[in-house]
C-alpha cells in the first residue's frame, strides 16, 4: 500500500541501488581480497602464539642444553703411592683424634700435585681440581690402610679439563683430554656433590644444597606468617567487615601492595627489619619476613575469591540452625573455600621462591660456603645463588648456573602442578 | 634457643589447659543437660587455652625487650665494670663483645677487658632468663587456673572466645595497612635525608649520574642527576618491552579467544602463562648469556656503532616476552567483556571475523586494553633482575638500542649492594629512587584501574 502511495521514492531507491551482482569480477575480486585479509589476520594470531611459545621452548632448551652437563662431572683416576709420597700421617692419630685435623697438617696437596706430575707429566697438577684433596682425604678416612700402599683414587678433574671433556674447552685442554682418554683414566659420572655441597670458588665442586636449604627455611618463615595472616584478612574482609572507610582503606592497601614492585619490599625490609629492628643481615628470618609481606596480598586476593565462591545458602543454612557467625565461617565457609585458598597460596609461594631482587636488598648476596644451621644464620637462596654464579667468570660456572636453574624450575613446576591438581580435584561448581 | 623452648612450654601448657577444660565442660554438660549450658565444651577449652597462652606470650615479648637493659644494669654494678673506659663508644664495644661471648655467639675476645666481664654477663643473663621463665610459667598457670575456675554451665565462653577471634581477624587485615604505611614512611624518611644533602631539582632533572664520584669526595653536585636512569627505564620498560609485548600479547589473545579450537586453547593458554611464572633471574640469565651476545654480534656485523654486550635491546626484548601473558590476559578479559550482541550484529552485516575483531571488538575493548598496557608498563619498570643482569651500568642518554643503558632498579641494587662502604648519600639515593618508582607505579595503577572500571561500567 505504502509503496503505491509513494511511487517516486521507490523508483528513486531502485535507481540508486541496483541489486548486487555477486558474480561480477569486481565483487569476486573484492571478496577474495577480504578473505585473504581474514586469512592473513588469523595467521598473524597464530604466529604471535607460536613466537611466544617458541621463545619459551628456546629458553628451556638452552637451559637444559647448558644445565644437564652440570649434573655430570669428569673424574681422573689418579694413582698415588703413599709410601713414596712425602706425607707423614700417624695411622694411630688418625684413628684416635679428629681425622680432618690430622690430615690438614699432612701437606696432602703437595703430595697430590707430585702424584699427578708423576702420572701425567710436568703439567699433571693442572689437570686435576684443586679440590682433589677432598676426595683423597675422604678416601684415607674411609680406609686408613691405603696409606701403606699404592692406590688409585678418582679425583675431580680441573675446570678446564671438565669443560673440555664435555666438548667446549680450549684447544690445549682438548689435547689433554684426548691424551687422558687414551690412557683410560678419564671417566664421567653423576655429580652428586652438586646436590650436597654449598657455594665455593672452584666450579668443579660447588653445590646447591646450601642455597636450597636457605630457600626452604625462608619459604618456611614466609608460609608460617603469610598463610594465617592472609587467610584471616580474607575472612575478615569477605565475611565480617562493615562497609566503611577503614575497610575501603584496607582493600585499597591490599590491592596496591599486590602491584608494588618487589624491589620496594626489599627497601622496606632494609629500612625496618635491618636498620630499625637490628635483625641479622642475610638471614632466612629477614628474607622470610620480607617475602611474607609480599606474598600476603596474593593470598588475600585468592582467598577472597575462593570465599566469595561459597554460595550464601550454606551460610544461611548454618545461621538458620543456630550457628554463630564465627562458627558459620570456621565450620562451613573456610573448609569449603580451602582448596581455592591453598591453590592461591601455592602460586604465591612459587612466586616468592623465584624472587631475587628484595633479597639482594637485605644483603642475601654474601658468599656463604656452608648451609645455614638456623633461621638467623647467614644464608643464600636458590635464585640469588643463580644470580651470584651468573656473575662468575669461570667457564665451569655456566653449566652450574643452568643446572641450578633447572632445579629451580623443577621446584616451581612441581608447586604449580600441585596447585592445578588441587584446583581440578577439589573445586566445586555450585 | 631457650626462648623457643619457653614458648613451646607455654603452648604445651595451653594444650593441656584446652584438654582439661574441655573434659570438665563435657562432664558438666552431662550433669546439667545440654540445653542448660551456654557454650560447647570446645569453646570452654579455647577460652582456657587463650588465657594460658596469651598473657604469658605477651609477657615474654615484653621481657625479651627489657632484659638486655636489666642485664647491662646488673653488669655495670659489678666491680669489674668500674675499670671500663669512660667514653660511650669503647665502653659499648666492650660490653657488646662480652655479651656476645657470654651468649655463645662469639668464641674469643678481641679486647682483653671484655674477658673479665664475660662471667658477670653470663651470670646476669642466666639469672634474668630464669626469672623470665618462672614469671612466664606463673602467668600461664595463673591465667589458666583463673579461666579454668570459670568453667560453669552458664559461663559465656562462646561470646568471649568469638570476640577474641574477631580481634585476631581484624588485626590480620590491618597488617596490610601497616605494611603500606611502613613502605611509605621508610621511603619518605630516608628520601628526606637524601634531599637534605642533594637538591631535589638536581636529582629529578640533572643529566649526570655518577654516585661513585660523590663517594670519592668530589661533592654531591652533578653526581645524582637521575634523568639518564629515568630514560633508561622508560626506554627498556615502556618502549622496547611494549613494542614486543603489545602486538604479541594482543594477537595471542585475539587468536585464542576468537579462532582457536577449544583444544588448542586448553593447551596454549597455560603454556603462555608459564612465561609469566618463569623467575625473572632465569630471564636475566638467558638475556645475558644468549640474547645479548647474539644482538651484539648482529649489530657489529651490520656496522651499528656503540654496540655493547649489555644492551637495552636485549633486556627490553626479554622483558617484553615476560610481559606477553600479562597483556594477553588483560586483552582476553576486555574482549570477553564486549557484549555478544555487538559481535553478532557485525557478523550479521556480513563482516568477516577479522573485520569484526578489528572494527568492532578491539575499538570497544580499547579502554580495557589500554588499562592492561598501563599495568604492564608499571610492572615492566619495576622489574629488576632482567635489567640488572642484561642492561648494564653505564648511565647513557642514548636512543641507540644496542648501547648499554641503566635503569632505576639496576642502580638501586648497585647502590645498596656494591663493594663500596655504606656511604650515606649513596645509600640514601637508592631510597629516593625507590620513592620515585613507588609513586610512578602507584599512579600508573590508579589510572589503569580507573580506565578499566569506567569502561566496564559502560557495558553493564
Amino acid at each position: 500500500m505504502s509503496s503505491q502511495a509513494l511511487p517516486g521514492l521507490e523508483a528513486h531507491a531502485m535507481a540508486s541501488r541496483a541489486p548486487t551482482d555477486w558474480t561480477s569480477d569486481a565483487m569476486r575480486h573484492r571478496i577474495a581480497r577480504r578473505y585473504a585479509a581474514e586469512r592473513r589476520f588469523k595467521f598473524m594470531g597464530l604466529l604471535a602464539i607460536l613466537i611466544s611459545a617458541g621463545f619459551l621452548a628456546f629458553l628451556l632448551v638452552t637451559m637444559a642444553a647448558n644445565g644437564l652437563r652440570g649434573f655430570t662431572r669428569t673424574e681422573i683416576a689418579l694413582p698415588i703411592d703413599f709410601q713414596r709420597a712425602a706425607i707423614f700421617i700417624d695411622p694411630q692419630a688418625l684413628k684416635m683424634g679428629n681425622p680432618d685435623q690430622v690430615l690438614a697438617g699432612a701437606n696432602l696437596p703437595a703430595a697430590i700435585d707430585k702424584a699427578a706430575q708423576d702420572a701425567f707429566g710436568p703439567e699433571g697438577a693442572r689437570l686435576i681440581s684443586a679440590s682433589a684433596v677432598r676426595s683423597v682425604r675422604n678416601a684415607i678416612v674411609a680406609d686408613p690402610t691405603i696409606l701403606t700402599r699404592k692406590v688409585t683414587i678418582e679425583v675431580p678433574a680441573s675446570e678446564g679439563i671438565d669443560v673440555a671433556a664435555k666438548g667446549k674447552g680450549s684447544e690445549a685442554d682438548e689435547a689433554n683430554v684426548a691424551r687422558l682418554r687414551q690412557a683410560g683414566v678419564l671417566s664421567s659420572g653423576f655429580n652428586l656433590p652438586f646436590l650436597t655441597a654449598s657455594d665455593g670458588t672452584d666450579p668443579t665442586v660447588v653445590g646447591i644444597w646450601g642455597a636450597l636449604k636457605g630457600s626452604l627455611l625462608t619459604m618456611g618463615i614466609t608460609l608460617l606468617l603469610s598463610f594465617p595472616i592472609g587467610v584471616f584478612a580474607a575472612l575478615y574482609l569477605e565475611e565480617y567487615a562493615p562497609r566503611n572507610r577503614w575497610t575501603d582503606l584496607i582493600e585499597v592497601s591490599i590491592n596496591n601492595l599486590a602491584a608494588v614492585p618487589s624491589i620496594i619490599f626489599g627497601l622496606l625490609g632494609l629500612a625496618i627489619f635491618l636498620n630499625m629492628m637490628n635483625l641479622p643481615r642475610s638471614a632466612p628470618l629477614v628474607g622470610g619476613l620480607t617475602l611474607a609481606l609480599m606474598t600476603m596480598p596474593v593470598i588475600v586476593i585468592a582467598g577472597r575469591n575462593a570465599i566469595k565462591a561459597v554460595p550464601p545458602s550454606i551460610r544461611d543454612a548454618a545461621l538458620g540452625i543456630g550457628a554463630s557467625p564465627v562458627q558459620v565461617v570456621f565450620h562451613h565457609v573456610l573448609p569449603l573455600a580451602l582448596p581455592g585458598i591453598l591453590t592461591g597460596t601455592i602460586i604465591g609461594m612459587a612466586r616468592a621462591l623465584g624472587e631475587t631482587a628484595p633479597l639482594l636488598m637485605i644483603g642475601m648476596r654474601a658468599f656463604v660456603a656452608s648451609p645455614p644451621g638456623g633461621i638467623t644464620d647467614p644464608a643464600t637462596v636458590l635464585p640469588v645463588q643463580i644470580f651470584l654464579w651468573s656473575d662468575e667468570v669461570g667457564r665451569g660456572f655456566v653449566e652450574k648456573t643452568s643446572a641450578a636453574i633447572i632445579i629451580l624450575l623443577l621446584f616451581l613446576l612441581t608447586m604449580n602442578s600441585i596447585a592445578i591438581y588441587l584446583r581440578n580435584k577439589f573445586e566445586k561448581k555450585w | 634457643m631457650t626462648g623457643a623452648i619457653i614458648v613451646l612450654i607455654v603452648i604445651v601448657l595451653g594444650v593441656i589447659g584446652w584438654i582439661m577444660a574441655r573434659a570438665r565442660a563435657t562432664r558438666l554438660q552431662a550433669e546439667v543437660g545440654r540445653l542448660a549450658t551456654n557454650s560447647r565444651p570446645n569453646q570452654h577449652g579455647w577460652y582456657v587455652a587463650l588465657w594460658t597462652v596469651l598473657p604469658a606470650l605477651v609477657f615474654l615479648a615484653v621481657w625479651a625487650n627489657v632484659m638486655p637493659g636489666l642485664v647491662t644494669g646488673t653488669v655495670m654494678g659489678n666491680p669489674a665494670a668500674q675499670a671500663l673506659p669512660a667514653d660511650d663508644f669503647s665502653r659499648g664495644a666492650i660490653l657488646a663483645e662480652a655479651r656476645a661471648i657470654a651468649s655463645g655467639a662469639q668464641a674469643g675476645a678481641f679486647n682483653p677487658q671484655s674477658e673479665t666481664l664475660v662471667e658477670p654477663f653470663r651470670d646476669a643473663i642466666n639469672r634474668y632468663s630464669a626469672i623470665g621463665t618462672v614469671l612466664a610459667a606463673i602467668l600461664a598457670f595463673a591465667g589458666g587456673a583463673y579461666a579454668f575456675s570459670r568453667v560453669k554451665p552458664a559461663f559465656t565462653a562462646r561470646t568471649r572466645v568469638e570476640r577474641m577471634v574477631m580481634w585476631a581477624l581484624l588485626l590480620a587485615s590491618l597488617i596490610a595497612i601497616i605494611t603500606t604505611a611502613g613502605i611509605v614512611a621508610s621511603l619518605i624518611f630516608e628520601s628526606w635525608r637524601f634531599f637534605a644533602m642533594v637538591n631535589p631539582l638536581d636529582f629529578l632533572f640533572g643529566l649526570k649520574w655518577s654516585p661513585q664520584s660523590a663517594a670519592l669526595g668530589y661533592g654531591n653536585e652533578d653526581a645524582f642527576g637521575a634523568v639518564p636512569l629515568f630514560w633508561g627505564t622508560i626506554f627498556i620498560g615502556a618502549i622496547i618491552a611494549m613494542i614486543v609485548a603489545i602486538p604479541l600479547g594482543l594477537m595471542s589473545a585475539v587468536y585464542l579467544t576468537q579462532y582457536a579450537s577449544p583444544n588448542v586453547r586448553r593447551w596454549m593458554k597455560p603454556i603462555l602463562e608459564v612465561l609469566a611464572g618463569v623467575p625473572t633471574v632465569v630471564y636475566g640469565y638467558f638475556a645475558a648469556l644468549t640474547v645479548a651476545p647474539a644482538l651484539r654480534n648482529f649489530a657489529a656485523s651490520v656496522g651499528i656503532p656503540g654496540a655493547s654486550s649489555e644492551s637495552a635491546l636485549a633486556a627490553g626484548l626479554v622483558m617484553g616476552v615476560m610481559i606477553i601473558p600479562f597483556v594477553s590476559s588483560m586483552a582476553d578479559d576486555s574482549i570477553a567483556a564486549v557484549p555478544q550482541s555487538m559481535r553478532d550484529g557485525s557478523l550479521a552485516m556480513g563482516a568477516t571475523t577479522s573485520e569484526t575483531i578489528r572494527r568492532v571488538l578491539i575499538p570497544a575493548a580499547l579502554p580495557g586494553v589500554v588499562g592492561g598496557v598501563l599495568l604492564a608498563v608499571s610492572r615492566a619498570i619495576g622489574e629488576t633482575m632482567i635489567v640488572v643482569m642484561a642492561a648494564g651500568l653505564a648511565a647513557n642518554l642514548t636512543l641507540n638500542p644496542f648501547a648499554s643503558v641503566t635503569t632505576v632498579t639496576t642502580q638501586m641494587v648497585q647502590l645498596l649492594t656494591g663493594d663500596q662502604e655504606f656511604d650515606s648519600a649513596k645509600t640514601l639515593a637508592a631510597f629516593a629512587l625507590g620513592l620515585v618508582l613507588f609513586v610512578v607505579t602507584l599512579l600508573l595503577n590508579i589510572v589503569a584501574l580507573r580506565v578499566v572500571k569506567k569502561y566496564r561500567e559502560a557495558y553493564e
